[in-house]
């Protein structure tokens, strides 16, 4: 971290460009310094994700804040002899803006990060995620020092009330009645989990925050747990993020050794701590009660509610489990103060929301917005525009969950109830930009087919509606489809809705419905003429 | 807090319980709301409420979705439409979705007007599948002795599993796979016979479809009967004559023992004797084992056998308690062992000749007559069992008009018994049998009052104290493998306090048992068997074991003492420690 060293170069260590040879570049990096001396004066740091997962890897070298993007490990020697040793700028690998075709040196003149608001992912990109001290350096855990020592546990949760933080996690629910709702069940026994079983296709805040920035989401679960009254938590986290389990690991065991986790923290008497349970990669386990199934070693289904975790979750013990990114948020809340973080974001929520955005944008990666800012920001400022000279046709947000949203919609002020009110939702921030290249109902039936394959089997809406839901749209893209299939479609769709168990069930049918609504013409054209104007669906025509 | 709240279902106020479901709450208001995958046996403590199958969906004001009548709380001033076209048309769909994925061979299946997925779009009026597609080929599962597995005809209800899991404990069955592929099954779906099934049937009882049947021995029986070489014996079970009357019309707890009798005459049987003769042998034999375990510091308490499912509970989830229960087979082994020998040398039949079929309220009857270390000189005491269904079946099918037939007696010598033996019926039972006999063996003394009504009862733990001879005999009763657990704990744990355990597996006991009539969710039915049980105990003249006429000459002409050597041979089993898979 920013010590007394001439200059950091920040190096991302995130997935994204872990696979792309990140860590050799900083081997290459560290060996060039070495042999030209000047390893005194210059540090290289791993970092987090800095969210530009298209351009990796990324380095920024500060305090100059100049952000290199797609760096080879061959490049470190050009940029040690450029930059570090001459003091040049090494042009080539700088960031160049899509639509104006000219070279930006520095982070904060990107059209990718100006309009950011980073809250959750605030370290990432920032501190060395397996070194504690770097994350006690940008105030790390004096949001829990501060509770543990100065707060009562219904303070803590009348100020996480009054900030209006709402999960993370898709569902939006207001995390301090959560809080509140927990800590007003009465039992010896209460826990704590963190819903790291991002589950979403193509949706990564979570592992970034994880990989990261591990200790904010450790700090956020030990105040958590003081303010309902548990001493236990665990971490339900995919198995296929490797490097966030590891990075996880490295976390908690530097928390213990630091006093941070484990017994009479902060010379209190409160005792917390936390344990990793991994996930074997089934979507519905994002669902508490599914999650908490799997905790306790049974299958990933979930179970009706009420009861509710609050009153009898884990081991029917009262428990609370929030998503990770609603805990980043915790911390700067504490510090900053409720009225800071309702300051931002639109009427009914507050704060920013991390999206995944990702399909036909120039730039595609994590970019976190304060809510209410407008689909078009995103697609136009921050994601540069839309791939070659493409019109863009429909955003999807929320994942399999959500639905589409077209053109006419690209000003309105994003958050969660503006979003299921057209439609859509909010989902865990997944968010895929489509061009006419994309077949609306082909889009359906991929997201169907998840959700079918997902699907715990428990309940008969889901296992066998989306499954009829999905043989239908796989009839339409073949031309075999009817005019009538699209009502059975609308009224399934309704049904299951209407009458599934959990979430994933209640939400599955929106991609079929929303594209339904806003490209019925698309459907009616597979069906009566055969075609598929996007040219996707094999076997039809492709007349635009 | 107030205990009850207040609630609107289709304009109807109704006051009801905090803790009632909106299902509860609409049977108090006279409202049917149809259900499938729900089901609760109250006083017999096996609830499902996996709201899973998604048929009892009802509209609550302000709330945006449909609600699980089954699995919803009520609160105060909720209002509640059951009637609308929105709930009528979910619900509909739940099931045109299950039966778009569900065989249609109802003619011919084993469950044909006895289903309640066939009740239930019957009920609901369904005319057609709007949403057929893809259905599910499943591999069907008949590797055991006792259970067959149709996982096409499953519904996923999870009642099985329900029953597998929580009530019997025993951890056999549970979803496999996700999503459409989603099945009920054991681990790694292997074979039932490869599994620590104990195959007490439960599942099947409460199997709303034909996805969980027992094997079917009916057609075995038929050629027995049509084989001029064989001479047919059958035997039925306490718990039969209280329940067959219900597989035709007859009110649950008619007692239709001398029906039965004349019924499996009708059928050509050569005899005709009773199972109850056998549960008095086991009753002596067991006793006097009791007796010399106290005597001699023998291992205590001792636990009863009859009971293949618990037999088996045991061998595979308790293998180092293997040592603890009687030796004695079950009433139903002894007697077949007593016709192949006893009866046979009396009668001059060539024991091999002889086919002896037991009625049995039971499915693990079947895996357990398949014992071979059962057997005596290589042939099996019982060869064919059916279960009461299976009975009833076959009787419609020869066009025996049930209930126009005359009472007859069970033949002679084997179709004598006492009341004791009756009992041996439900829960309770075998451990009162006996104890009227320890009583009266240790302290020589009449037994007068021979009715303990506190060993009697519904609930699944129940214990007493008997005084005999200034020394407090105590009896434990478990009935549902799972109640067996606790108890077993404790012994294992070398906390049990008891001398004597009776064990059941089944709910209620033989009553409740895996292969008798459906109770279709309802518990009064198993109930009402029970009273009628005790009732059949009062109209026998001698209602003490060691008093059956017929069983003393047994042993004064044939096998000697009681507990000696001859029984031993005959009579006695040992139990293997088994894995647990």
């Amino acid at each position: 971290m920013v010590n007394s060293r001439r200059l950091h170069m920040l190096v991302c260590g995130g997935t994204g460009c872990q696979s792309q040879d990140s860590d050799k570049l900083v081997k290459a990096l560290d060996l060039v310094l070495d042999k030209y001396g000047y390893k005194e004066e210059v540090e290289v740091v791993k970092t987090g994700c800095f969210g530009f997962c298209e351009k990796g890897p990324i380095i920024k070298v500060q305090p100059d804040d100049i952000f290199y993007v797609e760096v080879k490990p061959k490049d470190a020697k050009r940029i040690i002899e450029e930059h570090v040793i001459k003091g040049r700028r090494v042009e080539d690998l700088l960031y160049s803006e899509p639509a104006k075709h000219e070279k930006v040196e520095k982070q904060h003149d990107m059209n990718f990060y100006k309009k950011q608001m980073r809250i959750a992912l605030r370290n990432c990109g920032l501190i060395n995620p397996e070194d504690i001290e770097e994350y006690i350096a940008v105030d790390g855990y004096l949001a829990l020092g501060t509770v543990l020592t100065t707060m009562t546990p219904v303070e803590v949760i009348e100020l996480v009330k009054k900030s209006s933080l709402r999960g993370r996690g898709g569902g939006g629910f207001p995390t301090g009645y959560k809080w509140e709702l927990t800590y007003r069940n009465k039992h010896d026994k209460k826990y704590i989990i963190c819903n790291a079983d991002e589950g979403d296709p193509g949706a990564f805040m979570d592992r970034s925050i994880l990989e990261g920035d591990p200790h904010s989401v450790l700090e956020a679960m030990a105040i958590a747990g003081y303010a309902i009254g548990a001493d236990k938590g665990f971490i339900y986290i995919r198995a296929e993020y490797p490097l966030a389990i590891h990075r996880l690991n490295v976390a908690i065991d530097q928390a213990r050794e630091m006093g941070v986790l484990g017994k009479g923290l902060f010379d209190t008497d409160f005792n917390f701590d936390i344990e990793l349970k991994y996930g074997a990669g089934a979507f519905v386990c994002g669902e508490e009660t599914a999650l908490i199934n799997s905790v306790e070693g049974g299958r990933g289904e979930p179970n009706a509610k009420p009861p509710f975790p609050a009153e009898s979750g884990l081991w029917n013990r009262p428990t609370c489990v929030n998503n990770v990114e609603t805990f980043a948020n915790i911390p700067p809340i504490i510090l900053k103060g409720p009225e800071w973080f309702s300051s931002i974001g639109s009427e009914k929520s507050k704060g920013t929301k991390v999206f995944a955005l990702a399909g036909k944008v120039n730039n595609v990666g994590l970019v976190e917005v304060p809510m209410g800012i407008k689909l078009r920001d995103i697609i136009y400022e921050i994601g540069g525009g839309i791939r070659g000279d493409h019109k863009l046709k429909a955003v999807q947000t929320g994942g399999p969950s959500g639905g589409c949203i077209t053109a006419e919609n690209l000003d309105i002020a994003i958050d969660y109830d503006s979003l299921t009110s057209i439609g859509s939702m909010m989902g865990s921030g997944g968010m895929i930009v489509m061009d006419e290249e994309d077949c609306m109902v082909n889009i359906a039936k991929f997201y169907l087919e998840f959700t079918e394959e997902e699907s715990c089997g428990k309940c008969t809406p889901c296992r066998i509606g989306n499954k009829r839901l999905h043989e239908i749209l796989t009839k339409i893209t073949k031309g075999e489809g009817t005019e009538e299939d699209l009502e059975r479609l609308v009224n399934l769709g309704q049904m299951i809705k209407e009458s599934s168990l959990c979430g994933l069930g209640q939400t599955s049918p929106n991609p079929v419905l929303s594209t339904l609504n806003h490209f019925r013409d698309e459907y009616l054209e597979h069906i009566i003429n055969k075609n598929c104007p996007a040219g996707v669906c094999k076997g039809l025509s492709n007349k635009s | 807090m107030k205990d009850s709240v207040k609630v609107t279902i289709n304009d109807k106020e109704v006051e009801v319980p905090r803790e009632y479901t909106i299902l509860n709450a609409a049977v108090e208001a006279g409202i049917k709301i149809p259900t499938l995958c729900h089901l609760d046996l109250h006083d017999l403590k096996m609830v499902n409420r996996t709201a899973s199958c998604r048929v009892c969906m009802v509209e609550v004001e302000k709330r945006p979705n449909l609600a699980p009548a089954c699995a919803t709380p009520v609160n105060d001033g909720m209002v509640i439409r059951t009637d609308t076209l929105r709930a009528i048309t979910s619900r509909r769909m739940a099931v045109e979705l299950l039966l778009s994925n569900h065989p249609t061979d109802c003619l011919i299946c084993p469950r044909n007007l006895r289903c309640e997925l066939q009740a239930l779009a019957q009920e609901l009026n369904i005319r057609e599948i709007n949403y057929s597609g893809e259905m599910n080929e499943f591999h069907i599962d008949s590797s055991s002795q006792a259970v067959v597995k149709h996982q096409n005809k499953c519904i996923l209800c999870r009642r099985c599993e329900t029953a597998c899991n929580e009530v019997q404990t025993c951890g056999i069955l549970s979803a496999l796979n996700r999503g459409f592929e989603t099945i009920v099954g054991p681990a790694f779906n292997l074979p039932m016979k490869e599994t620590s099934c104990t195959y007490c049937g439960q599942c099947v009882a409460v199997c709303p479809t034909a996805a969980l049947t027992e094997v079917n021995h009916v057609p075995k029986v038929w050629e027995a009967l049509n084989d001029p070489e064989k001479y047919v014996v059958v035997q039925t079970a306490p718990a039969i004559r209280v329940a067959l009357g219900e597989l035709f019309g007859m009110e649950a707890g008619t007692i239709v023992t001398g029906k039965l009798a004349a019924a499996l005459r009708r059928l050509g049987f050569d005899q005709v004797f009773d199972t109850d003769f056998g549960a008095d042998v086991t009753i002596v034999e067991e006793a006097k084992e009791l007796i010399h375990r106290m005597e001699t510091g023998g291992r205590l308490p001792m636990l009863t056998s009859c009971c293949p499912a618990w037999v088996s509970f045991i061998e595979h989830q308790f293998p180092d308690l293997v040592d603890v229960p009687s030796t004695c087979k079950s009433p139903h082994i002894m007697t077949g062992t007593i016709i192949k020998t006893y009866f046979a040398e009396k009668n001059k039949i060539d024991p091999n000749k002889i086919t002896v079929v037991s009625i049995m309220p039971c499915v693990a009857k079947k895996a357990e007559a398949a014992r071979t270390e059962l057997s005596i000189d290589d042939h099996n005491n019982v060869d064919i069992v059916i279960t009461t269904r299976e009975l009833g079946d076959m009787l419609k099918e020869a066009g025996i008009d049930f209930d126009k037939l005359p009472d007859e007696d069970y033949d002679h010598p084997l179709g004598e018994s006492t009341g004791a033996s009756v009992i041996f019926g439900t829960t309770g039972g075998v451990i009162e049998a006996a104890i009227r006999t320890v009583y009266e063996w240790t302290t020589g003394d009449e037994l007068e009052e021979v009715e303990f009504h506190a060993l009697r009862g519904i609930d699944g733990l129940r214990e007493a104290v008997v005084p005999i001879n200034g020394e407090e005999i105590k009896i434990g009763i478990a009935h549902g493998l799972g109640n067996a657990r606790q108890l077993l704990e404790e012994i294992r744990s070398g906390k049990s306090k008891y001398h004597a355990i009776e064990i059941m597996a089944c709910p209620g006991g033989c009553i409740g048992g895996g292969g008798q009539p459906y109770h279709y969710g309802n518990d009064e039915i198993v109930k009402k068997r029970q009273q009628a049980i005790y009732q059949e105990d009062r109209r026998k003249k001698i209602r003490k074991s060691h008093l059956n006429e017929e069983v003393l000459k047994l042993y004064e002409n044939y096998l000697g003492e009681p507990y000696g050597e001859l029984a031993h041979k005959l009579l006695h089993t040992s139990f293997e420690a088994k894995e647990r898979i």
